[in-house]
């Protein structure tokens, strides 16, 4: 064994000091991708998000959770300007995309959505359209037409989305014709063929049974290697399971933000302690 | 207290298990009570009842734990209650030892009591009297979340712990002035150092309480810490 580094000196040890190895890795400073700041969110003249400021970090899964209408979903959606489409809905405040502002004049809301993609409750692949299409429908808006690079880019996406082996010799049949686990995964695949920097999940797992629900799970693990996700969710242990950092909103309030095994061994706040152990109205 | 639980069934069954570990300790305490008295009054009769008693030590053990692993099966708990049901899980393995520490004085009772009396039992039965109100404490500290009373239990395992080196020195002279005595020295010397280890099982209690109510650990630190 290799103990090179290890501290094994106890006197050393403050008791409480975690031992870790003396020459391990720093890690390198997270560096924030986007940064909201005093956002509030109105519907007409429901105010549905609340003075909200946080940070989400490269490279991390970001868990939103909360009781029902508690605007977790409105917050992701002023993420990528998706809110714009409610009619009535209106935002104040900053979200910020690596330093620059989404809502920003001159911003172009389209392509904000390419670089902050989504997938949503239910699975929406286009009806009418093969599953090859489906991943490149994206893709080809933004204006490619070459055929070998869109062959290409249908295999990288589907492999990504860990789908490809799955659907490799059905790409022309209609994306319909999949399992509702496979169609979110065609979602998936269908966001990432833009290649976002970030994914925005809303409760991506909540039409889907436990086994679909651990594969799109572990998509997510292997996504965060390259790309920012943040995911919304109702079920509490999924947060647990895949999130670095979780977020508890409460009547379009953010009550508490932090380390996800923090939030669930032992959060801050009363009002996220009875959220999370059951014990809320 | 904490406001209901939305599940009730999973409330009431947090409830059941600060019961039974409740139950659990009042039991075990009385225990050590009996071991000591069957020791300092020579009653050997008593100490075969203690002794057979601990199966229902033992029998609490094991059910506790089966609460426990169920809830964490069944309601993924988190945050307070995460840290209740292990805290809760911990509880146990140290009250079970505590009985079983109970039944080893027990067993040296008997053999003393076949033997004359050595010395009068003064130091042994404040160091149980001491270790008792340990366990009551840090049990009292557990339902009430007090962690003022949990650091109390704490710093008083040093009267315990003292208290057992000074019974070590003193039966040691025995041994030293007549070896006839080594045999009931001996034992008298396991009987204080079993109620020492009571003392170091209620502070285990009193940390792990600490652990519940605080998110924070205290374990294995140099000195307690006045305040958490």
């Amino acid at each position: 064994m290799n103990n090179e580094g290890y501290a094994l000196d106890e006197s050393r040890g403050g008791g409480m000091e975690p031992r870790t190895p003396e020459r391990a890795q720093q890690p390198e400073p997270e560096s924030i991708r986007i940064e909201v700041d005093g956002l509030s969110v109105y519907y007409g003249k429901t105010r549905a998000v609340k003075n909200v400021s946080l940070a989400i970090k490269s490279r991390k899964v970001t868990a939103i959770i909360g009781p029902s209408g508690c605007g977790k979903s409105t917050f992701i959606r002023c993420l990528n300007r998706m809110h714009e489409v409610t009619p009535g809905a209106r935002v104040e405040g900053k979200v910020l995309l690596d330093g620059s502002d989404v809502y920003g004049p001159g911003i172009d809301p389209v392509e904000v959505r390419r670089k902050i993609g989504m997938v949503f409750q239910k699975p929406n692949p286009f009806p009418t359209m093969s599953i090859h299409d489906n991943v490149v429908a994206g893709f080809r808006l933004n204006g490619t037409g070459d055929r070998h690079l869109i062959q290409e880019k249908v295999e990288k996406s589907l492999r990504a989305a860990a789908l490809w082996d799955e659907v490799k010799d059905q790409l022309h049949e209609p994306g319909t014709s999949l399992s509702g686990g496979q169609q979110q995964r065609l979602c998936i695949a269908r966001a990432l063929a833009v290649e976002p920097e970030v994914m925005l999940m809303d409760e991506p797992c909540s039409a889907l049974d436990p086994i679909a629900t651990a594969k799109i799970e572990e998509l997510i693990h292997e996504l965060k290697e390259s790309v920012t996700i943040v995911i919304v969710t109702h079920n509490m242990q999924q947060a647990a399971r895949v999130s670095d950092f979780t977020a508890f909103f409460y009547m379009g309030e953010l009550v508490e933000f932090g380390i996800t095994s923090k939030i669930f061994t032992n959060p801050d706040k009363q009002q996220t302690e009875d959220y999370i152990t059951g014990r809320f109205g | 207290m904490l406001t209901q639980h939305t599940d009730k069934k999973y409330g009431e069954d947090l409830k059941k298990l600060r019961e039974d570990i409740l139950y659990m300790g009042g039991l075990v305490e009385d225990q050590i009570q009996k071991a000591v008295s069957s020791l300092v009054e020579r009653d050997s009769k008593l100490a075969e009842t203690i002794i057979q008693r601990d199966h229902e030590v033992n029998r609490l053990d094991v059910e506790i734990d089966d609460l426990c692993i169920q809830l964490l099966a069944l309601h993924q708990p988190a945050a307070r209650d995460l840290r209740f049901i292990t805290t809760a899980l911990k509880i146990t393995t140290d009250l079970e030892r505590i009985g079983d520490m109970a039944v080893n004085i027990c067993e040296r009772a008997l053999e003393l009591n076949e033997e004359p009396q050595l010395k009068p039992y003064i130091d042994i039965p404040r160091m149980a009297h001491i270790s008792e109100k340990m366990i009551r404490e840090s049990l009292d500290a557990f339902v009430r979340e007090d962690t003022t009373l949990a650091l109390k239990v704490c710093k008083e395992d040093q009267e315990v712990d003292d208290l057992n080196s000074q019974i070590f020195r003193e039966t040691i002279s025995f041994m030293i002035e007549d070896p006839h005595t080594v045999s009931r020295a001996m034992k008298i010397s396991s009987v204080s150092k079993y109620l020492e280890r009571i003392g170091d099982h209620a502070t285990n209690i009193a940390e792990m309480v600490v652990f519940m109510v605080k998110g924070k650990s205290i374990r294995h630190m140099k000195e307690i810490p006045q305040t958490i």
